[in-house]
């Protein structure tokens, strides 16, 4: 199978299928009656023409790449965490109430308690569905998908019954107090005395999140834990030959891949909104799949996918506002396209490549 | 129907009779690969051909561009004497040229008419082709010996009886060349037995066969004259009656190989393995081990004979901590944990019992990581491998990988390639020298050279029988009688989960293991 070089498996491919998805999109533009090229420019201008546009993108990144490191970590050891969504819901839950708990007297001591009560809420909740996989074999992939619903319903009850403001309208908690507010991306490069939009969301969770994708590295491949889950991953039959538990490596990467999930909670419930409103995952769950299928869940991808549907996401709010024609659900046609060249069409380009690679080898020998 | 060239036959009509088929100059490269190098043959009709080699010589290769699977870089096929162009398996059957794959193709849920019909309809109605072929099957099975029930699903008949069905595909479609590819892998030595008269059957009504195989014994048995490749070269070409299993394994291997285990007597110290009673039902709750009881001592060889799916596989299983069982396992005197919270590999390992598994692709290795990573495999807790409690020392598991492999002669001795770009042979030798250099205590091999070729098997056999010298005890499971003849200390057959007898090898014959493995003699 290894046919390709390195480069152009990591790096050709994916560009080949983007370009192939975007040619696609500007089709669609072109049929509603617009102008693509101008399209894409708002889109590119709206997400990196300013530090504004860069505040938002890497703020949604940062949202993917902690969902999309959590289904890639699941997938090494080959189950397919559809819950990131609920995951990272109930994260978000586990912040709240932490940030809620006491009155937080600085931001820095606050943060590692939030990361605990994210990641193990994000993680208690996946523990469920691993559990059910590893002792009764029931489906992951069905499981995790009920389990996003049960999230869903269990916030809305919880915020319009129990967490909500007395008197208030809102299905919110109050506002976590001062003590919990992260410093923003405007704050922190004024350390340093860099210009930067004082309002874009980007905060400090992003650095978490780069950190998580060093962890995640170091994890998978260099430690023994890593090891394990990923023999378990290639072959089961192999690993319990050698002695690795397919119970314990079920529950552990899914624990693992839920309370990284979880985390999303820090940047955009503690980060960004500073009280825990209704949905506030906001389909980065489901993107975090397609962002590990694009990194092909390797955490440098998955970096550079998540900031990719950062891009989208953020240039795709501009491109509705400058060209009302080019509505929301445009935009997701066009974040489906990506999704669907990059994902399930990945092969559709793969095979050509490889013809016209092995062709040159064959000339070249 | 295929497109099917023909042109006037050149210069090599000398012989009198023509050959069924003629291959010219046959030349294949898969990249910088040459599986295949001006290959030249000639298969007379009527009789069985066979083509031997290790495993890559380019035998599979050669068949394929037969069979219109691969095109041939350079060279021409005549097929009775008409020069013949192949693109497709199509025109391979329209040529008259059947093949009997190493793994079959069969519907499993299919009868076995539908599978002989399939993709040779006559027409959109499925009737007439059945009762066609039902008559043809009732012929064919009182030719040739081809007892197969017509409306047996496949699923629920053996494989001797499925390699069947996939020679009366190739009758059925009027094939009167047929190409089988290691038939005998898969067969027990009657079911071989059986398949060798059916050839021989075939052979008497004209038909041609050509036998691939790296079976020296096969190829002797059978064949009428036998064609020996090496690293995609044709080596020779030799009446099989002129020669020698001697001179064919020099011709495949290019040196001279030793054909029996040279060996010292055993001398068998403390018991180190007893086993008592043990039973083992698996998950379909079919009991696979009945009460069996056997000891293997320090510094000898205990082989299990019997066919395939008679328990021996359980028994490893449950040895090496993969299965549960019931009964009494001691390892020097102690007991070992069957069921409970130690009785995982891990638990096994930490006892001295290495394992080299019967199947090294789905157990032994895993093929999508580097060698590196699989010499680890199941020792990975070993703290020689931690840089600390959290980190894997990674560049000294390569170090150690790259001596290993030095030691055991893996090729190539490459720590980063991954396990399914080795060869069988090698693929093996990783896994021995895993197993091995741990210095168990206790050895236990699963079909140590299934799938390896000859230069290897010479090699693996050194290695067990160097590792019984040092005083290790050593559980031998194969299928191959030869094997097990030749290595073994002691023999005990089994046979439905039962052991049938024990044996030395000295004072019994392939005969008598051959009826104890077939379920008669004492015992059961």
């Amino acid at each position: 199978m290894d046919t390709l070089p390195r480069w152009a498996d990591v790096i050709l491919i994916p560009v080949i299928n983007l370009v192939l998805a975007l040619l696609v999109s500007g089709l669609v533009v072109l049929y509603i009656g617009e102008n693509p090229i101008e399209a894409i420019k708002i889109l590119l201008n709206g997400a990196i023409g300013s530090t504004r546009g860069w505040g938002y993108t890497l703020y949604f990144a940062t949202n993917f790449i902690f969902t999309g490191l959590a289904v890639s970590i699941a997938f090494h050891a080959r189950l397919f965490n559809i819950g990131g969504e609920g995951q990272a819901a109930i994260g978000g839950l586990g912040v709240a109430l932490v940030s809620l708990s006491i009155n937080w007297p600085h931001w820095a001591v606050a943060l590692p308690f939030a990361i605990i009560g994210g990641a193990v809420f994000g993680a208690a909740w996946a523990a469920i569905p691993a559990y059910l996989q590893a002792r009764r074999g029931s489906h992951i992939v069905i499981t995790t998908i009920m389990f996003n619903f049960i999230a869903s319903a269990l916030l809305v009850y919880l915020l319009v019954n129990v967490m909500k403001v007395p008197g208030s309208m809102a299905p919110e908690t109050a506002a976590f107090p001062k003590g919990t507010n992260l410093p923003n991306a405007y704050q922190v490069l004024g350390w340093f005395g860099i210009p930067f939009n004082k309002f874009a969301p980007l905060n400090i969770a992003f650095l978490l999140a780069l950190v998580c994708c060093v962890g995640v590295w170091a994890l998978i491949w260099r430690t023994r834990l890593g090891y394990q889950l990923r023999a378990y991953g290639h072959s089961e039959s192999a690993a319990v030959y050698a002695g690795i538990s397919p119970f314990r490596i079920t529950m552990i990467a899914m624990l693992i891949s839920g309370g990284l999930a979880g985390l999303m909670g820090i940047n955009a419930v503690m980060g960004e909104a500073e009280r825990l409103v209704i949905d506030s995952v906001q389909g980065a769950g489901f993107v975090g799949i397609a962002v590990a299928l694009m990194g092909r869940s390797h955490p440098l991808g998955v970096f550079l996918a998540a900031v990719l549907f950062g891009i989208l996401t953020q240039g795709g709010i501009e491109l509705e506002f400058e060209i009302p024609a080019v509505s929301r659900e445009m935009i997701l046609v066009i974040q489906a396209l990506v999704i669907l060249f990059t994902g399930a069409l990945e092969n559709m380009v793969r095979a050509p490549v490889e013809r016209l690679f092995q062709r040159r080898k064959k000339r070249s020998s | 129907m295929a497109t099917q060239k023909t042109e006037g036959r050149p210069h090599t009509a000398a012989l009198s009779a023509e050959p069924a088929i003629e291959l010219v100059g046959i030349s294949k490269a898969f990249g910088p690969v040459q599986a295949n190098k001006d290959i030249s043959i000639r298969v007379m009709p009527g009789t069985i051909h066979g083509i031997i080699g290790e495993n890559g010589a380019g035998k599979s290769t050669l068949m394929s561009i037969l069979y219109g699977f691969y095109k041939a870089d350079a060279g021409e096929v005549f097929i009775r004497g008409q020069k013949t162009e192949i693109p497709d398996s199509q025109a391979a059957i329209a040529a008259g040229i059947g093949m009997v794959f190493q793994h079959f193709k069969l519907v499993e849920n299919f009868s076995v008419l539908e599978n002989v019909v399939l993709g040779a309809e006559s027409g959109a109605r499925l009737m007439p082709s059945l009762s066609k072929a039902r008559k043809l099957l009732i012929e064919l099975a009182r030719e040739y010996e081809l007892n197969v029930d017509p409306d047996a699903l496949i699923e629920d008949i053996g494989v001797g009886m499925q390699q069947r069905v996939e020679i009366l595909k190739a009758l059925y479609r009027q094939a009167d060349i047929l190409i089988l590819d290691e038939p005998t892998g898969v067969l027990t030595p009657a079911e071989a037995d059986h398949l060798f008269r059916i050839l021989e059957g075939l052979k008497a009504q004209g038909k041609t066969i050509i036998l691939i195989t790296h079976k020296l014994r096969e190829i002797m048995e059978v064949t009428d004259t036998v064609s020996v490749m090496r690293r995609g070269e044709m080596t020779a070409t030799v009446k099989t009656a002129e020669t020698s299993p001697e001179q064919l394994a020099e011709l495949m291997v290019g040196r001279k190989v030793l054909l029996r285990v040279d060996k010292k007597p055993a001398q068998p110290a403390a018991t180190v393995l007893d086993v008592q009673n043990l039973s083992v039902t698996d998950e379909d709750g079919v009991q696979r081990l009945k009460d069996i009881s056997l000891n293997v001592r320090a510094g000898e060889i205990l082989g299990i004979a019997g066919v395939a799916g008679n328990g021996q596989s359980e028994l490893l299983n449950v040895l090496g901590g993969i299965m549960p069982g019931t009964g009494r396992v001691e390892l020097n005197g102690e007991s070992i944990d069957l069921t409970g919270k130690f009785s995982d590999g891990q638990s096994r390992r930490e006892r001295g019992i290495a394992h080299v598994p019967e199947d090294r692709q789905r157990l032994g290795l895993i093929m999508d990581f580097a060698a590196w990573e699989n010499t680890i495999f199941g020792y990975h807790h070993d703290p020689a491998y931690q840089r600390s409690s959290l980190f894997m020392n990674n560049d000294a598991i390569r170090a150690e990988t790259a001596l290993k492999m030095q030691r055991f002669d893996v090729r190539p001795p490459d720590p980063q390639l991954k396990a399914k770009s080795f060869s069988g042979g090698n693929q093996q030798k990783i896994v021995l020298a895993r197993e091995i250099e741990r210095n168990p205590d206790l050895l236990l091999v699963g079909q140590p050279t299934r799938g390896v070729d000859i230069g290897a098997i010479e090699f693996i056999h050194q290695q067990i029988v160097a590792l019984r010298d040092q005083g290790k005890a050593i559980l031998l499971v194969s299928v191959e009688l030869d094997e097990i003849m030749s290595l073994s200390d002691r023999i005990a057959v089994m046979f439905d989960g039962h052991i049938m007898g024990e044996r030395l090898p000295s004072e019994t014959d392939e005969k008598e293991l051959g009826m104890m493995m077939a379920g008669m003699g004492e015992g059961a």
